[in-house]
């Protein structure tokens, strides 16, 4: 089988996703598509798998062009894709997210369950996957889930398979377990589509590459010919250098010290379980983790914005456990949240309301009951330069900007005034190279000012090349830690310890 | 993970832990009312009568010592209260507070009886009957929302159904009556399903617009037309219909089998429901379009489709329901006849827990209040009239502030859903 996208192009409105793109996947062959955030390649696969309707260019299977007019069309033309975000039911069984579309029936429409989990359980032995039938979907690890989705597109006899992102949610080792499985679906002549940001990945696994950028194809490589650096270039469209610069470690006192804290979910059960740590100034406390073990709720907790149950957070010796957002923040506590389109800002907002919105009751931003707009606006004029956020004006709405602009006016806001410690989640997902740049850059120079950091991230990489101390959550527990007093950090090592697997 | 893994000596602030303590006060507080009020009625029995003379099976009268059953009541519910408060989240709330809430409402009913005789078997009876519109208004209201579509238009829906039945059910007889109202409750579907699937119009709004207009329309045509033509608004009621054998079962026999066949068509409307959504293809597809539109969508399955199909089928069910105001139970139509039970119905549904036997279960207590309220008026209570009718809506708030916990919706539930 041989797949072949010519000419493709897709816009949304204005925004052109895609733009004349040439692609061809072959059976028994792994092409890998890299590109930055919002390059396009989810776009174009999904275009590939009958989810969105190109605006231009046609799709050929086997020399013979073909029209999807929906994603039933591309699962009978034999193409599958697991989706960047799983599109999986969380409250049905593993059995009947794989059966959904093409279920098994008896007599009366009735849905034969039975039968069902005997297929899912064929394609567990025929390519040596272990997942149980009956489980249900929300209670299944991320690694489990994807390898539903690929059961999923299995069931469905798929030839080609588009894996978007694939390893995004997954441990060190879920990683290896992955690629494992791609290496043998290769190998049973599946045409496969892996797409990533992550250069190693790509250099492990593809026997092609093709590099998007802007929607465009700016390049091809092969891996053992093609260096790191020169994708990499092609990818940003400039040189980078993947090293963050910092003077050697030397803490001072401790700011924020956390002793055996507990916070439940909403449902009552435990998401933080007796943690305890401490961060002191001047230094930086990555906590790495699989999402899902607590972090986010650590984040909340120590923001303010989520009733602890039990344990105690003291900060500069004062206690905070049960302080208001506001008295934190007085206190000189900074806090970038996980979700930037959430509860990083207000989207209908201005760039210069959302630089106010922590700020705007002082006595410097409202007199009485009134705004005073003027010194909003010159406030926020000065932080959006200092910290380089790209805006056609401070009135345009947030909404608009890019994804590293709202997410460095966030960082704007935060930082623009005189902090202590500095709470970050995820600060730089889905961002792109010269954003994550600059943000590691203002997070960096806030600990050389003697700030406290920590930071909250999936990223490996990134808690790596930024953290003095690294923690490794797991199940709500701090299960390790590294450099510093600890063990030197070691990716190997930390993969384990996000597996939960103790050392 | 379980609590238990926590430090044992340290005491968590959890969630339960909060919601067992609001349910002990009110537990405490039933009892105090209980023992203060209910329980001041001199000495003298309460008379319960559960079969009539005409029966036949004939059981004898229920006759209970008011004074002494009241204060065991409150010491029942003080123990309970108490209970719920030291045990704290691990105590199981909601059992511990329906029983309760029983308990309470037996001991109100002995306080208001005693010195006279009142037909349970009766009130249990009117219970079913009270609750069809409401049954079938939560199960429309289920048919949609599991394919995310919120229904605010139960209650235009039923009154269009109850109009239609009054008109068509004059001009063509009482099948005639059904068969029109089941199609214009499902125009009405098909337009909620054109105004939220289609258009992307807010669904609340859709909901309100749907319901006002019903209302309008209505009541213009009854108070112009039908006081002009009153040969237009004079519909047969159907009679009951008593099955054989099962009918004479004592009590059972009158509640359950001794209806008309609006409380049949119900009871059968739950069952099938129950069938589709859960046993079958095209009920497994519905639920995946509820809880995870793009799912389906990326599997092939037409969300479009599905969403039109049910909310249309939930507008037929709730026209049949909305017919039992007229053809079920007086044979013309009022202006607003309703009276909010579409309402009463989303709750019904939440606390019912999107599911059709939990809705037809809601239905069953809020039809519970209903019935009592009205028999209660004619044991002569010094409670006000007024108050009395109060008591479903009262039911509501503390069926839905209260008891109802995390009852988790369907996931995309009131969310359209955009292709690209
Ligand atoms: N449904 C959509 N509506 C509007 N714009 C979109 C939509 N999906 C993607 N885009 C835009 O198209 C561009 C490419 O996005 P995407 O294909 O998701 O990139 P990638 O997968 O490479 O990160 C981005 O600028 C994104 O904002
Ligand atoms: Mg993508």
């Amino acid at each position: 089988m041989e797949i072949e996208l010519r000419g493709i192009t897709k816009r949304f409105g204005e925004v052109v996703a895609n733009s004349d793109v040439n692609l061809t996947i072959r059976a028994g062959e792994v092409l890998g598509l890299l590109g930055e955030n919002g390059a396009g390649k989810s776009t174009l696969m999904n275009v590939l798998s009958g989810l969105y309707r190109p605006d231009g260019g046609e799709i050929l299977i086997d020399g013979k062009p073909v029209q999807f007019r929906g994603p039933g069309d591309a699962i009978r033309a034999g193409i599958g894709m697991v989706h960047q975000h799983f599109m999986l039911v969380p409250v049905f069984t593993v059995a009947e997210n794989v059966v959904l579309g093409v279920e098994p029936t008896g007599p009366v429409d009735f849905l034969d369950l039975k039968k069902a989990r005997a297929q899912v359980r064929e394609i567990n032995e025929t390519y040596g996957l272990e997942v149980d039938p009956d489980e249900y979907i929300e209670n299944l690890p991320v690694g489990v889930q994807q390898r539903v989705e690929i059961i999923k597109v299995l069931f469905r006899s798929a030839n080609a398979i588009i894996f978007d992102e694939p390893t995004a949610v997954l441990t060190p080792q879920e990683v290896t377990e992955f690629f494992a499985i791609v290496k043998s679906l290769r190998s049973a002549g599946k045409a496969i589509v892996f797409i990533t940001h992550k250069l190693h990945e790509i250099l492990e696994v593809a026997d092609r590459i093709s590099v998007l950028r802007e929607g465009r194809i700016v390049g091809e490589g092969v891996p053992g010919k093609t260096t790191d650096l020169e994708l990499a270039e092609m990818m940003v469209g400039r040189p980078v250098s993947f090293k963050v610069d910092k003077t050697p470690f030397s803490p001072g006192p401790v700011l924020l010290d956390v002793q055996h804290l507990t916070v439940l979910r909403e449902n009552d059960a435990v998401a933080v379980n007796d943690l305890t740590l401490n961060v002191r100034a001047g230094e930086i406390v990555g906590i790495a983790g699989v999402q899902g073990n607590g972090q986010s709720e650590l984040v909340e907790a120590l923001a303010g914005v989520r009733r602890v149950a039990g344990g105690s957070v003291m900060f500069q010796g004062k206690d905070i456990t049960g302080a208001s957002a506001r008295d934190r923040h007085r206190l000189g506590m900074a806090h970038i949240p996980e979700d930037r389109q959430r509860t990083g800002i207000i989207a209908a907002f201005t760039v210069a309301e959302n630089m106010v919105l922590d700020t705007y009751y002082d006595s410097r931003f409202s007199r009485g009951l009134a705004m005073d707009w003027q010194a909003v606006n010159q406030n926020s004029a000065a932080a959006a330069a200092a910290f380089d956020v790209r805006t056609p004006s401070i009135f345009e709405k947030a909404g608009h900007l890019s994804g590293g602009n709202q997410q460095k006016l966030v960082v704007a806001r935060e930082l623009n005034r005189d902090t202590k410690l500095l709470i970050a989640s995820q600060p730089t997902r889905g961002l792109d190279v010269g954003s994550i740049e600059y943000i590691h850059k203002r997070i960096v120079d806030a600990r050389e000012e003697g700030d406290g950091i920590l930071i909250v991230s999936s990223e490996l990489d990134e808690i790596m090349s930024l953290c003095d101390r690294i923690l490794v959550m797991f199940k709500g527990r701090i299960v390790a830690e590294f450099g510093a007093a600890g063990r030197p950090a070691n990716k190997n090592d930390i993969g384990l310890a996000m597996a939960g697997v103790a050392a | 993970m379980a609590i238990e893994t926590v430090q044992a000596n340290r005491k968590l602030d959890t969630q339960a832990g909060r919601q067992s303590r609001i349910a002990a006060v009110l537990l405490v507080g039933l009892s105090a009312l209980t023992a203060m009020v209910f329980a001041q009625v001199g000495d003298g029995d309460a008379v319960f009568r559960l079969s009539r003379a005409s029966d036949a099976i004939v059981l004898p009268d229920l006759a209970v010592p008011a004074m002494e059953f009241n204060y065991i009541a409150a010491g029942v519910l003080a123990f309970l209260g108490v209970r719920l408060w030291i045990r704290g989240g691990s105590g199981r709330i909601s059992l511990s507070l329906g029983f309760g809430l029983l308990l309470a409402v037996a001991a109100f009913l002995v306080w208001a009886t005693v010195g006279k005789a009142f037909s349970l078997t009766g009130m249990l009876q009117a219970t079913v009957v009270r609750a069809v519109p409401i049954a079938l208004g939560a199960l429309a209201g289920v048919l949609s929302e599991r394919v995310a579509v919120t229904n605010i238009a139960i209650e235009g829906m039923l009154l269009a159904g109850a109009f239609t039945g009054a008109l068509a059910g004059s001009l063509l007889g009482g099948w005639g009556g059904i068969a029109a109202a089941v199609l214009v409750g499902g125009l009405f579907g098909l337009l909620l399903a054109a105004l939220v699937v289609t258009y992307r119009v807010d669904q609340i709004i859709a909901g309100v617009v749907i319901n006002l207009f019903v209302l309008g329309v209505t009541s213009y045509v009854s108070s112009q037309v039908f006081q002009e033509y009153r040969f237009l608004n004079n519909a047969p009621v159907f009679r009951v219909i008593s099955i054989p054998l099962l009918s004479d079962i004592p009590v059972i026999g009158p509640v359950l089998f001794q209806q008309n066949i609006f409380v049949y068509g119900a009871l059968i409307m739950v069952a099938v429901a129950t069938y589709y959504l859960f046993y079958t293809r095209s009920g497994l597809r519905a639920r995946a379009v509820g809880e995870h539109p793009r799912a389906a969508d990326t599997l092939g399955i037409d969300v479009y489709r599905i969403r039109y199909i049910n909310v249309t089928i939930a507008g037929m069910v709730a026209g049949f329901g909305g017919a039992w105001l007229t053809l079920g139970l007086v044979g013309r139509f009022d202006e607003n006849m309703t009276g909010g039970r579409g309402f009463i119905a989303l709750a019904a549904m939440i606390f019912g827990r999107w599911h059709p036997v939990g809705a037809l279960m809601a239905a069953l207590i809020f039809g519970f209040a209903d019935s009592l309220q009205q028999k209660l008026a004619l044991l002569q209570t010094p409670i006000p009239a007024e108050f009395l009718a109060m008591a479903p809506y009262l039911a509501t708030i503390v069926v839905v502030a209260g008891l109802i916990g995390v009852a988790r919706a369907p996931a995309a539930d009131g969310k359209p859903y955009i292709k690209e």
